[in-house]
């Protein structure tokens, strides 16, 4: 398998950034999700800076159910929750969620994954054993015999959310990382590596790691992905942070009131469109990665 | 084995063959105006560099040049009993029908070769069932079994999975699948490629007994020139895509034509001069890049000013020998005496 | 097959339950959190009634249910009753069992599942084989990558779409429940009863077959690339087989392996892949169930539905690795 990383390598000739712009062209999927994953940052970040969204996202800052209008161009909802603050703060909050517990996901990850393939044996075993067996048994299920036993229902916050996320987020990161340890242990660069008198440790920071970096970006934004996805459903089933504007809060609040039924399409449509742009922008961000680990399949489109 | 057992009746005829693939940085001509003719009953050796074509000379016999590959001139002609039919020229469906039962491949990858999640047996059924559609089960299962016998293997390899077969047996397995429907022509592309030495040379009598059997000709695609001297009649040397000389094993080891042919043996190991390897100067050209006139000309140690201007005659010599050098004229005479001892040009 | 092998099968899934029951036998007792107090919570916050002696209610439930016995006889108590499939009694519905809940409410999850994942996997699969394959058409090539964007819709999105448009605008279909409760008094065997759960359950199961097909169609089309390369789909081709043949023996047959992994886990993961979906539809499965257990605080209940989901798991891979060698012969059953 050839790794063509685009953004490394000595920067004679063309500058790393026309390189990647280059590389960019061709690989439609990274493109566009990353162009999506832009939109939507510079949206909730913009937002924030433009509007105050510590008040106006939350209940009574306006009148209650007003379709968009010149004032409030994404509405409002029954609580009083102006939609155009809550969209760009719910996006920022879903996103940390996601970012806390794919990074949680990707350390947890990394290192167990590194242990099971570069010592092997036992060590091995067991890792590699817990992991199938976390895999295979479905995340929300799980997620909700924590959420709703440990947390108290009332003083869940993002945080406790990153938390049951991350519990549940490595196992992906693991099984990759194991599986490609173990095909590069064979290769020449690291029994170069060891001849020349490396430690383990330096083999795995200086050898290893650069060549698995996009297989790592794909388990982070796959992780991200599964711990939005999870939040989500703890969410809708009201194990959430009921005092926080995250989209899937939006969404829980709205079905809730019978948002659909009662034709307040607006406080249903937003925070649909934003998870569906964030759900849609990871998973071309994944896509593209995985074009650059496995150019193999791009042949077949 | 290097007689000429049965030779009569012509087999194949390859006129002009040229294949081309339409890549990112350019046209590649593969395979550029080949001319060759079997009989039957005749195995031929088809040598030359890796990337010089051979393979693709094959692909494109058997019409399974894939985009971004075209063959774009040429004819194949298989005479048959039943009349002739070139391969170029069939549809879809006619080449479908030919595959195995007029022309058959045996491949270089034997060891991968086979469905792993089917028995030996069915496909061997799938691949006539293919051709004779109302042949029943246990005529075509005893004609399997049979054509396992004939590739000395035993009949119960029948019911096998192929991962319970060595490298070996399965090498034979595809040998015996490509003599099912008795076909006219066999290309054989590096088949024991991948086996231990003496592993090697039992398939390849095997390969030799049964084409013996069928009287089919036989393309024996490879680089191991010994292995060649050993069971081919003929040799055929290509070099950037055309054929430099096709001379029957004896001339071609003991007086090659072409300066390529001659620097090819000259670096074979032989009694005389032991452990000397005399390479060849100079690297294979890239397809993409090749040089004006001869492609040859660059490493060749008899280049003349003509050589890089002009490609050189097709000629055929009162022997029969196909050559194309300028160093000899229409019928193959030696021509240019003068001059013809000049300086290698230096290689790009 | 080998008797030892199949016996050391079964022990594994006996092992991956008794983990799975351990686990849910400790992670209440790790937390301050005690059930029948959140029960009696729950209670006062929806209808107002607050005993006086509280604490002594609680106690004497305690002493019902054994929470006061020291933790290693609890444990062993839990197990026997988890041996004897009792899973202990529902706080919401007292004093009907948790067994008795699941059970009325688990056929109506394994129907509707059952038909979706077997559907998402043909279409998914048979879209993905078609789009790995280098003679396809290319807009069946191009078919995937709508259908990827598609399975970044959380089927919960989708079905609230599918019940705005076709059920509350177009009233094309029924808003909810899993049968017309006015037409029947519950569940009867009879041919209008089944169109009518039929026409129930035509939502929820495209909100939940929309949202899958995607990843279904590109695992098969990344391993039908791969397999399509191989020397034997080639060999197939020289041997001058017809390309249909060629199609579903050499190509299919290997690619979908592990597809067929991948829809072992698929059904084991039954129980709980619908449950949004259901609870948006209030389709009387387990997905409602356990929402209703959620928000009554019902954590028995809510216990008793991890365990199945884990034994489901647990069956679903002892189903795989009996039957993979039978589409693999390279996989033996005594290797491992």
């Amino acid at each position: 398998m050839q790794l063509s990383v685009p953004i490394q390598g000595p920067s004679s000739g063309p500058s790393r950034l026309t390189l990647a712009l280059r590389y960019l062209r061709r690989n439609k999927s990274l493109l566009v999700g990353l162009g999506l994953l832009a939109f939507l940052l510079i949206f909730s970040i913009g937002g924030s800076l433009l509007i105050d969204t510590s008040t106006r996202a939350y209940p009574l800052a306006a009148p209650s159910v007003q379709p968009p209008s010149a004032e409030y161009p994404l509405g409002t909802d029954k609580d009083g929750r102006d939609l155009l603050a809550v969209m760009a703060r719910g996006i920022l909050l879903t996103g940390t969620v996601g970012i806390i517990a794919g990074s949680v996901g990707i350390v947890v990850g990394v290192v167990l994954g590194f242990l099971a393939g570069y010592y092997g044996g036992k060590v091995d075993s067991v890792i590699r054993w817990v992991t199938e067996v976390l895999i295979t048994i479905p995340p929300l299920i799980l997620q909700i015999i924590i959420a709703s036993t440990i947390v108290d229902k009332n003083k869940v916050t993002i945080f406790t959310m990153a938390g049951v996320a991350s519990i549940l987020s490595w196992m992906g990161t693991a099984r990759v990382v194991r599986s490609q340890v173990l095909t590069m242990r064979e290769r020449t660069f690291v029994s170069m590596a060891k001849l020349s008198g490396m430690s383990n440790l330096e083999i795995i920071f200086k050898e290893l790691m650069p060549n698995m970096l996009p297989y790592l970006a794909a388990s982070f934004v796959g992780a991200v992905m599964g711990a939005i996805g999870a939040t989500f459903g703890l969410e809708v089933l009201g194990l959430g942070p009921a005092r926080e504007p995250t989209i899937g809060m939006t969404i829980r609040w709205a079905q809730f009131h019978s948002a659909i039924f009662n034709q307040w399409w607006w406080w249903v449509l937003w925070p649909s469109l934003a998870l569906i742009a964030i759900f849609a922008s990871l998973s071309l961000i994944n896509r593209g990665l995985d074009e650059i680990a496995n150019p193999r399949v791009r042949r077949s489109e | 084995m290097t007689s000429l057992n049965g030779a009569g009746q012509i087999a194949l005829e390859v006129n002009n063959l040229q294949v081309t693939y339409y890549t990112d940085s350019g046209r590649v001509k593969a395979v550029d105006g080949v001319d060759l003719t079997l009989k039957a009953g005749e195995r031929l050796g088809l040598v030359g560099e890796s990337g010089c074509g051979k393979s693709t000379l094959a692909l494109a016999l058997m019409r399974m040049i894939k985009p971004p590959g075209r063959i774009e001139a040429g004819s194949a002609i298989i005479h048959t009993d039943m009349g002739s039919i070139d391969l170029l020229k069939l549809n879809e469906e006619e080449i479908r029908q030919a595959r195995l039962s007029k022309i058959s491949y045996i491949p270089q990858g034997a060891m991968n070769s086979l469905n792993p999640v089917m028995r030996v047996g069915k496909q061997m059924i799938d691949a006539m069932r293919s051709h004779i559609p109302r042949a029943s089960e246990r005529e075509l299962t005893e004609r399997a079994e049979q054509a396992l016998e004939s590739v000395e293997l035993k009949r119960s390899v029948f019911r096998m999975y192929p991962h319970e077969l060595s490298g070996g047996m399965k090498q034979r397995v595809c040998i015996a699948i490509g003599i099912l429907l008795s076909p006219k022509v066999i290309i054989a592309d590096e088949p024991t490629s991948a086996l231990d030495v003496v592993v090697q040379r039992q398939v390849m009598e095997t390969i030799c007994r049964v084409q013996e059997k069928i009287h089919a000709a036989v393309i024996l695609i490879g680089h191991d020139m010994g292995l060649m001297a050993q069971i081919t009649n003929r040799v055929a040397v290509m070099y950037a895509g055309k054929l430099v000389e096709v001379s029957t094993v004896r001339e071609m080891f003991t007086d090659p034509l072409h300066p390529y042919a001659q620097a090819l043996i000259r670096s074979l190991p032989n009694l005389d001069n032991k452990g000397i390897f005399q390479g060849i100067p100079g690297l294979a050209p890239s397809l993409l890049r090749l040089p004006s006139g001869c492609v040859f000309h660059p490493r060749c140690e008899h280049a003349m000013e003509i050589c890089k201007s002009a490609p050189p005659p097709k000629s055929v010599t009162p022997a029969g020998r196909f050559v194309s050098c300028h160093l000899y004229d229409e019928q193959g005479n030696r021509a240019h005496v003068t001059g013809h001892k000049q300086k290698p040009v230096a290689s790009p | 097959m080998k008797i030892g092998y199949l016996v050391r099968r079964f022990l594994f899934l006996v092992f991956v339950v008794w983990t799975a029951a351990t686990v849910l036998f400790f992670i209440p007792r790790l937390s301050r959190v005690n059930p029948i107090r959140e029960r009696f919570a729950e209670i006062q916050r929806s209808t107002g009634y607050a005993p006086r002696d509280l604490e002594n209610i609680i106690k004497a439930f305690e002493t019902k249910f054994g929470l006061d016995k020291p933790l290693i006889e609890q444990y062993l108590d839990y197990m026997g009753s988890v041996l004897r499939g009792d899973l202990g009694v529902s706080l919401m519905r007292y004093p009907r069992t948790v067994v008795d809940l699941i059970g009325q409410a688990l056929p109506w999850t394994v129907i509707l599942l059952t038909v979706t994942t077997l559907l998402t996997f043909l279409i998914g699969t048979g879209i993905g084989a078609l789009a790995g394959w280098p003679r396809s058409p290319s807009w069946v090539k191009g078919m995937v990558t709508p259908l990827m964007v598609l399975a970044a819709v959380p089927g919960y999105l989708l079905g609230l779409l599918l019940i705005y448009f076709i059920a509350f605008r177009a009233k094309l279909l029924p808003l909810s429940g899993a049968y017309t409760t006015g037409r029947f008094l519950g569940p009867e065997l009879s041919i209008e009863f089944i169109l009518d759960v039929a026409r129930h359950a035509i939502l929820p199961a495209l909100s939940l077959i929309l949202t899958s097909v995607g990843f279904w169609a590109l695992g098969m089309r990344g391993m039908g690339v791969t397999v399509q390369g191989e020397d034997y789909v080639n060999f197939a081709e020289h041997k001058g087989l017809k390309q249909g043949r060629i199609f579903y023996w050499y190509y299919v047959r290997n690619a979908i392996l592990p597809q067929v992994t991948a829809l072992a886990l698929a059904f084991g993961s039954i129980v709980s892949a619908g449950i949004l979906v259901e609870n948006l539809y209030g389709f009387p499965g387990i997905g409602s169930l356990l929402n209703a257990a959620i928000l009554a605080n019902d954590f028995f209940v809510i216990y008793g539905i991890g365990m199945i989901t884990i034994v489901a798991v647990g069956v679903s891979m002892m189903i795989i690795d009996l039957t993979y060698p039978l589409l693999d012969p390279r996989i033996r059953y005594d290797r491992k």
